[in-house]
């Protein structure tokens, strides 16, 4: 194999882990504190493209648009939160799942209209479009490594938000004993609306940063959320560790399984057959991974400390 | 009678006599409809045993039902281009493809099921999901049964007394075994396994105590669950004569939740009404514009904030405003 | 037409009914799903064709019933039996998708009605399940990437590597580059098709350029092309490994790709069986109303939409009605419409025998990006599988 392919894919994988993460991230958060199943958290990524997209185009640049267009997908979070996520928290499950599957109909269909369904392209600055040569043969587009630096800046930005601030020190405690935090005294509402609006700010943001390599189309929520989903539980429901490692391992895998999977199973099946099932292979093995960390730790991971 | 039985049986009997009269009139199109309707009815039927009284929420339904349609498609294939002879699943032979159906079905409940249960609460939803998804992409990597593009059954299954290309025939068929359906899961409900499972859904630390093995009795009831949907997905493989992956995706799934939501969880007619409103609602949306998933997706959040028991909770508390309903 | 003592039962969700001197088309495109810039495109030629009918062909009316497939096999289905059972349409038109096409085509065909596609080609219904009432307006799926294949031979691509979405025409559309190229393919990757389709090939395109491959060959329809060319560009790989691709570079990715800048695409060569260029009058009526109506190129989907509707309403005035099928079946066979490619014939499989140009992507007077022929590839070019199909 190939030394410095292997360095791309990897690198490549890196970057998929990281946008995960930013997903994740949110997800886990607001699960962990919330209680709450949000499956229309992917449609807050959509919404983030969408709008950073448009505005690229009236503001003239990407990353003005990104600085902009964060606070806008915070504010569409905060109303999610007010009025389809509040009223659910006493609920169960099963309701949370079914009406943020409604949601999701909604903003793909508000998406739709809005926007059209053909998808924006989104223009990078110049001096982000080009590439890298880290050596000869290594040579990378120099976005992809935006992406990356974006990706761990941002998870450092919320590991020191979480750990470090007078915020996340209630987020922690919110994430083991929501009651106690509540009779502390602590707005706790206020609290819930903040962490949902961060959350959509992060998915946003993966929206965002990804929308110049696809771009922001309808239908894009969909592929990420399911597998950010498998990134929580894969981590633990709540553990911002667990996502970080999980969203990392989750990236990888699918990107090394796209990358290699056909090269090895050509070692003893067919080329034809080689090439037909390893892109289903690959696909599937997230969840495999899944199906096993749960077979042998229900709680995932990196369970957080019990409320 | 209570009134909620008295409703089933209103909605059964409308269920038996519209669709045929449709048929006879001259609108094939709306037995056709009433036969996916009935299918699916048998499959929400199924998956409101775990879901309604068992507090199971399995997120992975679709996968019974597009299982229980490969079963059809592939033996049906296989008899047409040959292939699997020496297994005898080169058939188009219903009493082959029926049982063999349910048969994976039971494995796959059993198998997944086992490892599913370990877990509760959200971890219990998203593994049942990933393991749909696995059968899910395992369909789309096997090139011989279409991969993704799906496959086309070109003949149906073979059944002593019945013949499916009838639409009516088979519309009868999909109608008797949804009334079964719905017996055999009252039966079992009411019997002292259905109590446990029950049970076990209200506080099951207090049923492990009495000495009961909640897990077994669990595992028992998604085991013929998973059963029934792979019937219902037989069903569904002969109705559409084509099977794909897309059959199992997780919205799929999502929809069957949906349907046992809106008509009302933990009822022997709810998932019927539940399924009917379903149909009915996507067909007349989607008929009259492209955007109908606005409308659609609004009135699923509406139904989870406002709609308490579903249809069958709203439809009961019309003639008796102040007494509770209790049971059935 | 049916109308019984039960109609003011069915009429509570019935809409319409059929007129005995109403030629019924339906038409199944992708209305919804990122897909649905296509299913757009089709429905406004569609209704460009309409316009320049007026509505009617001869003395008959014409009436259009859109359905959507949602992109998915199983909704086409459904869509088509609508079509056909409550509809009662005469003809059923349009599919974008080679696997809607092939779920749909049992439904449509097994009730006597005309099928006919405007863009799908799937392999399958050119050979062995070809059938007198189904007609394409467009082309078989291997046809296309024939021809790029014959390009790649003329301009000494000794290597290629290969993507395709991995769906039957993608199948097919390999097959076609593999069935005429004649130097080696190094490298070939499908990947995940279908509403949650895989946009981010970064892994991919880091393989093509280790391969080592003179050229990359890409089938890339719709949302997804504009995602590839991006990518394709972001990498710098222009120089490295030229991009050849059939249906990908189009009118609906290229405004999109203009708005953003992608410079790196003016010159790219895809080829085609008709282009907005072609110098015939029926195509210059067509590619002007368009863009005087909806203010961009037409596609390739459009033309073949816009071609199927003015071949069905000279298929039903040359008939007379809708009464006669046979009569309906020889008149659209000797396909005597103004088409837009120009005049071509029907093989005994009713696809098209046509030419098939190479084309460029340029800038136009108005500094509108567009294609234009650069040469043409084959003359009256015939599909191979024809051969397979056992009508005469």
């Amino acid at each position: 194999m190939d030394i410095s392919l292997f360095v791309i894919q990897t690198l490549n994988g890196l970057q998929l882990g990281l946008l995960l993460f930013l997903v994740a991230s949110g997800l886990t958060l607001v699960f962990g504190i919330l209680d709450f199943v949000n499956l229309a958290h992917a449609s807050l990524y959509m919404v983030g493209a969408f709008i950073c997209a448009s505005l690229t185009f009236v503001l003239g640049n990407f990353l003005i648009a990104v600085v902009v267009a964060l606070p806008i997908t915070g504010l569409i979070g905060w109303a999610v939160e007010r009025f389809v996520a509040r009223p659910l928290y006493s609920r169960d499950h099963l309701d949370h799942v079914l009406a943020t599957f409604g949601l999701i109909l909604v903003m793909e269909t508000l998406a739709h209209i809005i926007w059209g369904p053909q998808g924006i392209a989104v223009p990078l600055p110049a001096w982000l479009d080009g590439q890298v040569a880290l050596t000869e043969t290594l040579v990378l587009p120099s976005y992809r490594l935006v992406i990356i630096a974006a990706g761990l800046a941002a998870a450092a930005g919320l590991f020191w938000l979480v750990n470090y601030t007078r915020l996340g020190m209630l987020i922690r405690a919110g994430a083991s004993n929501r009651t106690m935090v509540g009779a502390l005294g602590v707005n706790i509402e206020m609290l819930f609306a903040l962490v949902f609006a961060i959350g959509a700010m992060l998915a946003g943001l993966a929206g965002m940063l990804i929308s110049p390599i696809t771009e922001a189309s309808i239908g894009m929520g969909n592929n990420v959320i399911i597998t950010a989903f498998v990134v929580i539980i894969v981590g633990g429901i709540g553990s911002m560790k667990g996502a970080f490692i999980a969203a990392l391992l989750i990236g990888l895998i699918d990107t090394l399984g796209r990358a290699f999977l056909d090269d090895i199973f050509k070692l003893f099946m067919t080329s034809d057959a080689a090439e037909n099932s390893a892109p289903a292979i690959s696909a599937m093995l997230i969840y495999i991974i899944m199906a096993l960390v749960l077979a042998l730790r229900p709680q995932g991971l990196f369970p957080p400390k019990v409320r | 009678m209570t009134l909620r039985t008295l409703i089933t049986v209103i909605a059964m009997a409308l269920l038996a006599v519209l669709p045929p009269v449709f048929y006879m009139t001259g609108n094939p199109f709306y037995l056709d409809l009433a036969t996916r309707l009935t299918i699916l009815a048998i499959a929400a039927v199924s998956l409101n045993l775990i879901l309604g009284y068992g507090g199971l929420v399995s997120f992975g339904h679709a996968a019974y039902l597009g299982l229980g349609a490969y079963a059809v498609g592939v033996p049906a294939h296989h008899w047409l281009y040959g292939g699997l002879e020496s297994w005898g699943l080169a058939t188009t032979s219903g009493l082959v493809q029926f049982p063999l159906a349910i048969a994976v079905c039971a494995v796959f409940a059993l198998l997944t099921g086992a490892i599913c249960l370990r877990t509760k609460g959200v971890y219990f939803i998203m593994i049942t999901m990933a393991f749909a998804q696995m059968i899910y992409y395992a369909i789309v990597s096997i090139q011989e049964y279409g991969g993704d593009d799906g496959l086309v059954i070109d003949t149906r299954s073979e059944l002593p007394l019945v013949n499916l290309d009838n639409p009516l025939e088979l519309f009868g068929l999909a109608y008797v075994s949804l009334v079964v359906a719905m017996l055999l899961v009252r039966m079992i409900v009411k019997s002292r396994f259905g109590m446990v499972l029950q049970g076990a859904k209200g506080n099951n630390e207090r049923v492990i105590t009495l000495g009961l093995n909640t897990y077994a009795y669990r595992l028992t009831a998604y085991v013929i669950s998973g059963a029934m949907a792979g019937y219902a997905g037989a069903l569904l493989g002969n109705f559409t004569t084509f099977i794909s992956p897309e059959m199992m995706d997780w919205t799929r799934s999502g929809e069957l939740m949906f349907m046992i939501i809106l008509g009302g969880t933990a009822t022997t007619g709810g998932p019927v009404l539940g399924a009917a409103a379903f149909i009915l609602l996507e067909e007349i949306l989607s008929s009259l514009t492209v955007y109908w998933h606005l409308p659609f997706g609004l009135l699923l959040i509406a139904v989870v904030l406002f709609g308490k028991g579903g249809l069958m909770g709203m439809l009961a508390a019309i003639r008796k405003p102040k007494s509770q309903e209790t049971g059935e | 037409m049916k109308r019984t003592f039960s109609a003011a039962l069915a009429a509570v969700i019935l809409a319409g009914s059929a007129w005995a001197d109403t030629a019924k088309i339906g038409f199944v495109t992708t209305l919804t799903t990122p897909a649905a810039v296509i299913g757009n495109d089709m429905k406004n030629a569609v209704d460009l064709a309409m316009e320049h009918l007026g509505g009617k062909a001869g003395d008959h009316d014409l009436e259009v019933i859109f359905a959507d497939d949602g992109f998915a096999p199983e909704t086409g289905k459904q869509a088509t039996d609508k079509l056909v059972k409550q509809d009662d349409v005469d003809f059923v038109a349009g599919y974008i998708w080679s696997h809607v096409l092939l779920a749909s085509r049992k439904s449509a065909l097994d009730a006597g009605k005309f099928l006919i596609s405007t863009n799908a080609g799937p392999s399958q219904m050119a050979g062995k399940l070809c059938n007198e009432n189904f007609f394409s307006t467009s082309w078989q799926n291997d046809q296309t990437p024939m021809a790029m294949g014959e390009v790649l031979n003329k301009q000494g691509v000794k290597s290629l590597y290969i993507m395709a979405p991995n769906y039957a025409a993608g199948k097919d559309m390999v097959a076609g580059v593999e069935r005429t190229f004649k130097g080696d393919v190094v490298g070939k990757d499908l990947t995940k098709w279908g509403a949650d389709a895989q946009l981010d090939f970064s892994a991919e395109l880091a393989k093509a350029k280790a391969s080592g491959a003179d050229g990359i060959f890409v089938f890339y329809p719709g949302a997804a092309a504009g995602a590839f060319v991006k990518q394709y560009q972001q990498a710098g790989l222009k120089d490295v490994l030229p991009l050849y691709s059939v249906f990908t570079v189009d009118a609906i990715s290229l405004p999109k790709l203009q708005a953003a800048g992608f410079e790196d695409i003016l010159g790219s060569k895809v080829t085609q069986q008709w282009d907005p260029s072609l110098d015939n009058a029926a195509n210059k009526a067509f590619v002007g109303d368009f863009k005087a109506k909806y203010g961009t190129y037409p596609s390739f989907y459009a033309a073949q939409s816009y071609d199927a509707i003015m071949m069905i309403a000279a298929a039903v005035e040359q008939a007379g009605g809708t009464g006669d099928k046979d009569a309906l079946r020889a008149a659209m066979k000797a396909a005597d419409f103004d088409s837009v490619r120009g005049s071509f014939t029907y093989g005994n499989n009713n696809f098209p025998v046509q030419n098939f140009y190479l084309r460029e992507v340029v800038a136009d007077a108005d500094g509108n990006w567009t294609t234009q022929v650069v040469e043409t590839v084959f003359e009256n070019h015939q599909d191979s599988f024809a051969a397979d199909c056992k009508l005469p």
